[in-house]
């Protein structure tokens, strides 16, 4: 079964000190590579803190918008090859809990809907993906996981979106005044 | 600053925010504080489980003026993440890492080892804060409520789960696997992982975070079927596909399952909305080609039946069987119901564990709580008939739903709560004291805090005494034992 998993950018960005049973990574404070790992923790902490954006990687040529929770479009320009989960990773996307799972096929957090004519080319779905999709909130027959959706060059241009919240907190404030 | 705050000052920490690493910098609560006060807006949250830190996390990013301090009964947070998820699903505890994020922020404190109701009242956190959020969780369970519930062999789910996962007041259970039939009432994810813990092949659970003692038990199980028990049929099961695929492909096990319990199911399946039907395809396809099969461990779910009591041995001394009633099912989908047909079974077993549900409990008289249905009574998290008092994850909704459902929940929290400070609700003019008021509290009770770096001291050596095993980590059973370290 083809079972993406991106081990590449989640283990980069845990601090030492941070367990990865998943590959059997265990961190040791001597590794030379604790500063690496330190600034990619910044780089993760800024994301989870101020959503701001930064851009810095070579390669791109592919341009995403991503739509959040909030309706906000955000529009980076992608390399081939990373995973939309990559993506909101890499460039600090502001998009509410992204990836709880760092891309295990463990929730549904990076659970994107898509357009059509994109969707239908996409690579088929396994069996694991559907397991977590039917368990994510507002599935559509566009939806994928984020983490197993590999950045294509013919995927310029494309949007997704993140499911709307059910509850808007401004209408629900409104309607207890 | 008033003087008894100063005295609480024990020696200035060199401010290393600058440093990329937090830890060392960070203002520990209780190695003296920092001479750098904390930010004005102070919020506190009960609780250092996924509910704690997911709502932690939302309000730091949503306010810079805000502090949060994350109050923890154990000296090790993260809740059911340490303690309920399943040893052999580290992807699932991969969330632990946004947690760390989140405590190792500058505006985020932990403080492990405080009993919020023992040590610190709630009324005395709500003076030191602005916002105070109830978020831990449900530490009781539901009780099956036959005779015989009570007798040895029989166990509470969260109780069994807390043994294989460390949980220091579970240490004891020593479960008796002597006997070759176990049986769980419930179908919820909890059983099936209960379930698949008994039956798994010791060289699987060998190399996960599964506690020694618990893996030295099931080395010696003889248990070799375990049946898992529901009132209803099988399109009412309530675990999801995930589970129930890793238990049809578990090595060295097959399905067990009778016929009868799936009278009228086939028949029903292309009505049913695609989740349920993946479900109940896959468990249709395991009744279908368990005979061929030849394991000798093997696991079923057994439907339309509800628990009548639990009878015991001979001399009265332990669990030997559990008496069922046969159940029909009336109506359809979700809304079914179990109705007794009168007929009844025995199924003679060694050990009984009742996976019906977590139930939170109350904290603080001072608290609302709604015993009916064993949550605070809230309004979108707000506690009801009070300002400034929050909740989140199951303590406000109740104990159901994965992890991302209690991380959604807690973001609704927080964003109530940013609401509440945006709007003026909450009168942040008035200063609060928040962790420099809460030292001297605790230091008359000689209660000493644990702080994030003292837990990674304490996980540290869990990691070291893994090693040794193959195993991420061999997890402490002892407070006290985890104390020392933290504080060594």
């Amino acid at each position: 079964m083809a079972k993406h998993v991106c081990l590449q950018s989640f283990h980069a960005v845990r601090s030492v000190r941070l367990w990865s049973a998943l590959s059997g990574f265990q961190a040791r404070p001597d590794r030379p590579q604790v500063q690496v790992l330190q600034r990619r923790q910044i780089s993760r902490q800024a994301q989870l803190f101020t959503g701001s954006q930064n851009d810095c990687s070579p390669n791109t040529k592919i341009l995403v918008h991503f739509v959040n929770q909030d309706g906000v479009k955000n529009s980076v320009t992608v390399s081939e090859g990373e995973t939309l989960l990559d993506v909101v990773i890499n460039k600090n996307l502001d998009i509410s809990g992204f990836g709880a799972c760092e891309g295990t096929l463990a929730c549904s957090t990076c659970h994107l809907v898509f357009e059509e004519n994109i969707y239908n080319r996409l690579d088929p779905v396994v069996d694991e993906e559907v397991d977590m999709l039917d368990l994510a909130y507002g599935v559509s027959n566009t939806s994928r996981l984020g983490c197993q959706v590999t950045v294509e060059s013919w995927m310029d241009g494309m949007t997704v979106c993140v499911p709307q919240e059910v509850k808007d907190q401004r209408e629900l404030s409104k309607r207890t005044k | 600053m008033n003087r008894t705050v100063q005295k609480s000052l024990f020696f200035i920490v060199k401010s290393v925010r600058t440093s990329p690493s937090n830890t060392a910098g960070k203002l520990h609560a209780w190695r003296g504080l920092s001479t750098t006060p904390d930010p004005p807006t102070k919020v506190c949250i009960v609780g250092g489980g996924p509910a704690g830190f997911y709502t932690a996390q939302h309000i730091i990013k949503g306010r810079p003026d805000v502090q949060v301090d994350v109050y923890e009964r154990l000296p090790v947070p993260f809740g059911l993440v340490r303690f309920g998820v399943a040893p052999d699903h580290p992807e699932v505890k991969n969330v632990i890492n946004t947690f760390t994020q989140t405590a190792q922020h500058e505006r985020c404190r932990f403080l492990g080892n405080v009993n919020v109701g023992k040590d610190v009242s709630v009324d005395e956190l709500r003076q030191l804060y602005h916002a105070v959020v109830l978020s831990y969780g449900a530490e009781g369970n539901r009780s099956l409520g036959v005779p015989g519930e009570h007798l040895p062999g029989v166990y509470s789910a969260k109780d069994f789960v807390g043994w294989y996962n460390g949980l220091p007041y579970n240490r004891e259970l020593r479960p008796d696997l002597s006997h070759d039939t176990a049986v769980i009432l419930g179908q919820g994810n909890v059983a099936v992982d209960v379930a698949r813990i008994l039956l798994s092949p010791l060289d699987m659970l060998k190399k996960t975070d599964i506690t020694q003692a618990a893996l030295d038990a099931l080395a010696n199980s003889q248990v070799r079927r375990v049946l898992i028990v529901g009132r209803r049929g099988p399109m009412q099961v309530a675990c999801t596909i995930k589970e129930l695929r890793e238990m049809v492909n578990l090595p060295e096990t097959q399905p067990d399952m009778l016929t009868d319990d799936f009278h009228g199911v086939n028949e029903a399946l292309k009505d049913l909305p695609r989740p349920r039907k993946r479900l109940t395809e896959l468990m249709l396809k395991a009744l279908r080609e368990q005979a061929g099969k030849e394991a000798h461990r093997k696991w079923g779910f057994r439907f339309l039946r509800s628990p009548l009591d639990v009878l015991p041995n001979a001399d009265g001394t332990r669990a030997a069987a559990i008496r069922l009633a046969l159940n029909k099912l009336e109506g359809l989908g979700d809304e079914a119901r179990a109705v007794p047909t009168g007929e009844v079974e025995e199924i003679p077993c060694g050990v009984i564990i009742s996976s019906i549900g977590y139930k939170s409990l109350p904290i603080d008289s001072a608290v609302p709580f709604d015993p009916r249905k064993a949550i605070i009574p809230n309004t979108m998290g707000r506690v009801q008939e009070t300002t400034g008092l929050y909740c989140s994850g199951w303590v406000k909704r109740g104990p159901t739903g994965v992890i991302a459902t209690t991380m959604n929940d807690s973001f609704d929290t927080g964003r109530v709560l940013l609401q509440d400070l945006d709007s003026g609700a909450i009168d942040i003019s008035e200063s609060k004291l928040g962790a420099q008021g809460i030292a001297p509290l605790l230091e008359k009770k000689g209660v000493r805090p644990v702080s994030f770096s003292d837990w990674e001291k304490i996980s540290d050596e869990e990691v070291r005494r893994g090693e040794a095993q193959g195993k991420p980590r061999e997890k402490m059973l002892d407070v006290q034992e985890m104390l020392s370290v933290a504080w060594a």
